[in-house]
């Protein structure tokens, strides 16, 4: 039976096997234990045209409920340019692995070198790699680059202002990767330094990793923060988000010597939270521990102008079980992703993605208080995201929000309802929403 | 393929935009934030016009080669046809607009859709379970270990500390059980590549938690003593780890979880046809037999006795591993793989992809070494041309037939032969595609004796050729601003 994805014809197999000098393809298979060869029907569907396939992922498409997002978490509703499919579905870049034949990868080799770049320019770092899984994982790596670059330090510590899911995967890798891993508490909302100073004392962190903007989208004051952590000869890492540091102060001003954050806020579809990107950068003192590929610029034989992987011997194929990081890929499509919606954005559209979000996410703020149902927690500055109090039970606002087709009002830990709003939010959902939200 | 020199931010010009946002409805800005938290420089962005986006993106794929370009015999990496429908499938809106901390409720064909791909990677490789989250087969291999040690430690078992990889495994096999705290033992192979059970005999005790295993191995071979391997391993208390990076014969003919492995990772962009690139997103899934399916990381899919999906957090898991439920653009594009190959057609997968390994090896024995002649699985090793006399090396083979329109194979790997060349072809090629390779891989060799300078200087008609990698790493110059500075 024909099928288009198998060139073969009979008389191709024939040719092939008398070629080998096999009778068939099951004597292929001699070295393989007769009793391990699966010889029953596999427990699958039958083969589908595309048209049954069609129909198959429209009909799980419409059990999926769509839902205007009023909320974020760690994953925002930003606008996707049209440009950005159309580009990064080119099988060019598609349909190609890791850059390991520089003279015929120059494409993707160029725009990791852009990446980078944009990204160093972003957190105001020096270096950064060619991208990490997500966010969760950047930040994991960065937990263990700090314990590869400080010596005999057995601590991590984290803000417990970082995503839930954030600071739970650097828990489950800091677990089995023999890190201890404590918590430094906020005060009103802001990440503690006399908490933070007094931990430090022992003398035994390796690294602290505080958010920029924070799961209770409060911009955080890190003043002094750089010092106290240097003072006891650890790195100061800070999650950030990438769309906010158009505007936000960015890990450099803030003396980080490490950044990692995901890329979904440029633009990348939520996807049910994935494909992201995860970025890394750092000071280049530490370029030699930063985990992952690293592109690098430099000259073919004819004095060209070329692009290649580089510093090789960090990583994991080299090093084997002393490597300080066992990714051996990055997020490669999403990076040039993110790589091709900053061009478009470049300096002005960024910050105007920012502007509009503040906007947006302020006036629902506003309107939200003004309904006398929600109260502030805290008096921070915030971007697009915030959390407040609400007299009405969690359950029963998400559910009337679900029903009139919003998603919003995430619960916090400490029962505080998120809500987040981007460049995507318009005055009439919103309204729309706060109505929805009087009669309940 | 044409060269092309610029970088975007070559083409910034002050004043130019690529955007097209509308007007603010809003009175505030950012410019409300407290001075301090804001930041004081702009960063460098370029300022381009759309169209100049667009050329330029454009151009620099030119300088490209996938598998819609040409044939990618790259090995262990399997290079397959990734299907147009797979990419349509995964673009569709009712997928890519939902926040992936909906309520269960909004999002339950997203859900089935976890569980019809766990059910039927179960029925492809005989695990009981699947977690979908792990990014990538390093990270599948990780949480893998990670499962294999919580496992040890919910049987309060703390004595388990080392981890057997064989000395021909891939680097990331030590890497990720370094990563994981586990010491790594080697155990040396037979001059065949294969596991010798007499040196696995004294290894194994009650300090070992499991053994990693690459089946097919790197050389391409069968491990034919796996079911005495997997009994003496678990009769010492450990697991068997299956890396699935080379799972691709096996489909459509053997089962992992009926040779005796416990935990397995698979890597979707190679053996379920998701596109690799340019290195990522791909997806490590990782399946394990029933009695560790309580470790798999959270949260996992659940099927609720309401017949509704549900999300399932537990004390028992080893942990989460990804911020979100993994790359689910990827899942999307596995699960069409799936179906489109249906019960039936994924029994010729496998046989294919061997037939092809076996006609190239075949037909080029006579002018390349191939120093372990014996039927290969998806792929097998040649240790450099056969006439050692001409001093070509198996790097200059490889750029020579980028000359020819080819993808090299893999080099240099693996490290048990000096002169490497890793040859996978895959299932989705040709006998006219073969049969081009082959004659050009003989006109190489013919090239080594008649005209070896052709070949060490080769590639001649590629966008740029051979680079100066020495210097790129001795003063690295990692972006455009530390480009700039150095000029």
């Amino acid at each position: 039976m024909a099928f288009a994805y198998f060139p073969h014809t009979d008389a191709d197999v024939n040719a092939m096997l008398a070629r080998i000098g096999v009778g068939s393809l099951e004597e292929l298979y001699a070295d393989v234990p007769a009793d391990v060869v699966y010889r029953k029907e596999y427990d699958l569907p039958s083969a589908m045209s595309e048209m049954e396939i069609r129909r198959c992922f429209e009909g799980l498409g419409r059990k999926n409920k769509p839902v205007t997002v009023m909320c974020g978490c760690g994953a925002y509703d930003h606008y996707q340019p049209a440009v950005i499919p159309a580009l990064i579905s080119r099988a060019e870049y598609l349909t190609a692995y890791t850059p390991y034949q520089a003279e015929i990868s120059q494409g993707t080799l160029r725009y990791i070198f852009e990446y980078q770049s944009m990204i160093a320019e972003l957190t105001g770092m020096e270096c950064a790699n060619a991208s990490m899984y997500d966010g969760a994982t950047a930040a994991a790596e960065a937990m263990m680059m700090a314990m590869a670059a400080t010596r005999k330090k057995t601590r991590v510590l984290i803000a417990d202002t970082l995503l839930p899911q954030v600071a739970e995967v650097v828990r489950t890798y800091a677990k089995y990767h023999g890190v201890v891993i404590g918590t430094v508490a906020h005060k009103d909302g802001n990440t503690d330094l006399a908490d933070l100073k007094a931990q430090l004392e022992a003398g035994d962190v390796a690294g602290v990793l505080v958010p920029s903007i924070n799961r209770f989208g409060i911009v955080e004051d890190l003043t002094g923060f750089a010092d106290a952590v240097h003072a006891q000869k650890g790195l100061l890492m800070v999650y950030a988000d990438p769309s906010a540091l158009a505007v936000v102060r960015t890990p450099g001003e803030w003396g980080a010597d490490v950044a990692c954050g995901d890329g979904q806020t440029l633009g990348i579809p939520m996807s049910f939270g994935g494909p992201y990107v995860g970025f890394l950068a750092c000071k280049k003192e530490h370029v030699r521990k930063l985990p992952g590929r690293i592109v690098g610029e430099t000259t073919d034989v004819d004095g060209k102008r070329a692009f290649v992987l580089t510093l090789q011997a960090r990583e994991q194929h080299i090093r084997r079980e002393k490597a300080n990081s066992n990714i051996c890929s990055n997020q490669s499509l999403m990076a040039l992703y993110v790589t091709i919606y900053l061009s478009l954005m470049g300096k002005q559209g960024l910050k105007e993605v920012c502007n509009q979000s503040y906007g947006a996410a302020h006036y629902l703020h506003d309107q939200l208080v003004a309904t006398g149902l929600f109260a502030p927690v805290f008096d921070r500055p915030f971007l697009k995201e915030f959390v407040l109090k609400t007299t009405i039970p969690v359950e029963k606002l998400q559910q009337a929000l679900l029903d009139g087709g919003f998603f919003g009002a995430l619960a916090t830990e400490e029962g505080y309802v998120s809500f987040a709003a981007t460049e995507r939010r318009t005055r009439e959902e919103i309204d729309r929403m706060i109505d929805l939200i009087k009669s309940i | 393929m044409k060269y092309y020199d610029k970088l975007i931010f070559e083409l910034s010009k002050p004043g130019r935009c690529g955007y097209s946002l509308p007007v603010s409805p809003w009175n505030t800005t950012a410019d409300a934030l407290p001075e301090g938290l804001r930041r004081t420089a702009a960063a460098e962005l370029p300022e381009v016009s759309e169209l100049d986006v667009v050329r330029h993106y454009t151009n620099l794929s030119n300088m490209n080669f996938g598998v819609d370009t040409g044939f990618y015999p790259l090995g262990s990496c399997t290079m397959k046809y990734n299907p147009k429908i797979n990419e349509e499938m995964a673009s569709l809106a009712c997928f890519k607009d939902i926040h992936p901390l909906q309520p269960e409720s909004t999002v339950q064909g997203v859900l089935e859709l976890y569980y019809n791909l766990e059910r039927s990677l179960s029925a492809i490789t005989g695990m009981a379970n699947f977690t979908l989250n792990p990014f990538a087969g390093a990270q599948g291999e990780l949480t893998g270990l990670m499962v294999i040690r919580r496992y040890h430690e919910l049987r309060g078992d703390m004595k388990r500390t080392k981890i057997i990889v064989p000395d021909s495994a891939h680097g990331t096999n030590p890497a990720s059980a370094a990563v994981c705290g586990l010491d790594v033992v080697e155990v040396k192979s037979k001059p065949d590549g294969r596991i010798d059970i007499e040196s696995l005999r004294p290894l194994l005790d009650d300090t070992i938690a499991g053994i990693m295993m690459t089946n097919p191995n790197t050389l391409g071979l069968f491990e034919s003593e796996i079911k005495e391997i997997a009994k003496l391993v678990h009769d010492c208390g450990g697991l068997l780890y299956y890396d699935g990076a080379n799972f691709n014969p096996l489909l459509g003919m053997v089962r992992p979880g009926d040779m005796g492995f416990d935990v397995l990772h698979l890597n979707l962009h190679k053996t379920f046809s998701t596109p690799h690139g340019g290195g990522g997103p791909g997806a490590g899934p990782v399946g394990v037999a029933a009695h560790l399916a309580d470790c798999l990381p959270n949260p996992r899919v659940v099927l609720g006795a309401d017949g509704k999906y549900q999300l399932l957090t537990s004390e028992t898991s080893c942990g989460r591993v990804s911020g979100f439920m993994g790359n689910f653009g990827v899942l999307i594009r596995a699960y069409t793989y799936i179906l489109s190959l249906g019960k039936e057609n994924i029994r010729m997968a496998g046989p294919l992809a061997v037939l092809n390994a076996n006609y190239i090896k075949e037909s080029l024995k006579d002018c390349y070494k191939l120093p372990i002649d014996m039927t290969c699985m998806h792929e097998f090793v040649f240790d450099g041309l056969l006439d050692k006399s001409t001093g070509i090396t198996t790097l200059d083979v490889a750029k020579r037939l980028l000359d020819y329109g080819f993808h090299a194979p893999t080099i240099y790997f693996p490290l048990l032969f000096h002169q490497a060349i890793m040859i996978e072809p895959t299932e989705t090629e040709s006998k006219e595609t073969l049969d081009g390779f082959i004659e050009v891989m003989r006109r190489i060799a013919e090239e080594a004796i008649a005209n070896p300078e052709e070949l060490h200087s080769a590639p001649h008609n590629t966008p740029v050729r051979r680079l100066d990698e020495t210097t790129a790493a001795k003063n690295p110059i990692l972006t455009y601003r530390e480009s700039l500075c150095k000029k």
